[in-house]
């Protein structure tokens, strides 16, 4: 037996985005909630997001993000032999998501598997990618985070509603000379499970506000150091800090405490809602779509969410 | 040795203006966080973190609630 021949390291190519086209603002839940612009705005910093109808699944919004991804990547479906899809709210789980999003790309016979660490799930998959690529298991992977949590949310429960949305985002990853992806910092707090579920397939998504809150502003700066250190950067350097867009409270509190004092801080979700999965690479492609970060800088992404998971990285932006 | 009242208040003062923005003189023992300070519930687990960090004495979420007013927080870290 021997080996496979990986690659020297990984680098992102190319990311892609993608909401869907229903806006619905912070009035529109107004006037049927009880709720209102002001609160939304001051307790989780959301102005509007993106709702899927019945017509489009996660399915739908992962191939989008995906195509674009591809797209702007440079190579062709040819090209890749892993998908993976980081998703918590696939309508159903058999068949997985990530066979259909790579026979809908015309990606043939790829590696194709889903990948749930809810809103953490684009991190965990790009640490997984790019161990793909640096073992010898794939050249080039498709990574997708695609999350319909509308259908999982009680369109009539004012704490959620407000908060969880619809989109996609995804990456391209392949080999490279020099490291593009750095060393993963990950991990989970299984203890605090409850915080963050949905009990059982009749039931919707449920949170403890405050027990999250509290968390995410207390344990993941450190995380989000760690991943700095192992990749040897200072996070003065950085040019962005990319956080899941879980609240804008939570997000302004880590990028305090991390001292990225030159980055740009990914403030996506006030049009976007939190998309779980969706988020990091959702903001990040919209942040260079708009001019806002350069090719060559370096970004620091963090998902965190239930499980508890979390994980981080520094990249390379394409 | 244990902390004075008026010690706990001058620290909770210059927590909730760090958080709120609210002016460490306006914190006094009788106001109500909510009706008088107008903190929401995420102010205030930022500022039982910051109180932990301070003091050394954890509040936890479900203590948290029943402590509505500074004077409450101040006998809470005083107990």
């Amino acid at each position: 037996m021997r080996l496979g021949q990986g690659a020297p390291a990984a680098r992102i190519l190319a990311f892609g985005g993608y909401q869907p086209a229903q806006v619905v603002t912070n009035d529109d839940l107004a006037a049927r909630l009880d709720t209102n612009d002001e609160w939304i705005q001051s307790r989780v910093g959301i102005k509007e997001r993106r709702v899927a109808g019945p017509q489009e699944s996660e399915i739908d919004l992962a191939v989008q993000a995906g195509g674009k991804a591809l797209a702007a990547s440079g190579l062709s479906s040819d090209d890749i032999d892993l998908v993976i899809v980081a998703t918590c709210t696939i309508e159903a789980p058999i068949p997985n998501a990530a066979g259909r999003v790579a026979h809908r790309l015309g990606i043939t016979a790829p590696g194709a598997y889903d990948l749930n660490a809810a809103c953490a799930g684009f991190c965990y998959a790009l640490a997984a990618a790019s161990d793909a690529v640096r073992s010898g298991s794939a050249t080039n992977v498709l990574v997708v985070g695609s999350e319909k949590l509308s259908q999982w949310v009680d369109s009539e429960d004012r704490s959620t509603v407000v908060i969880f949305a619809d989109g996609a985002g995804a990456a391209v990853v392949g080999p490279s000379d020099r490291p593009g992806i750095g060393p993963v910092a990950w991990g989970s707090a299984g203890d605090k499970a409850e915080a963050i579920q949905i009990k059982d397939r009749r039931s919707f998504l449920y949170q403890e506000g405050q027990t999250v809150f509290r968390w995410a502003t207390t344990a993941l700066h450190p995380v989000a150091k760690l991943a700095c250190e192992r990749a040897g950067v200072d996070p003065a350097d950085l040019a962005a800090f990319v956080p899941h867009q879980a609240n804008l409270r939570i997000v302004e509190a880590i990028a305090r405490k991390l001292g990225a004092d030159n980055a740009i801080v990914a403030r996506d979700i006030v049009l976007a809602g939190n998309t779980s999965a969706a988020s990091i690479p959702l903001a990040l492609s919209r942040m260079i779509e708009r001019g806002e970060v350069q090719s060559g800088g370096l970004a620091l992404l963090l998902g965190f969410g239930a499980g508890l998971t979390y994980a981080s990285q520094v990249i390379e932006i394409p | 040795m244990a902390l004075t009242e008026q010690e706990i208040l001058a620290g909770l003062g210059k927590i909730i203006n760090e958080i709120t923005g609210i002016p460490a003189d306006e914190v006094t023992a009788e106001k109500s966080f909510v009706d008088d300070l107008d903190i929401d519930s995420l102010s205030m687990v930022e500022i039982a973190v910051a109180a932990q960090d301070e003091f050394g004495v954890e509040i936890p979420d479900d203590q948290l609630k029943h402590l509505k007013t500074v004077k409450d927080v101040i006998n809470f870290i005083q107990a």
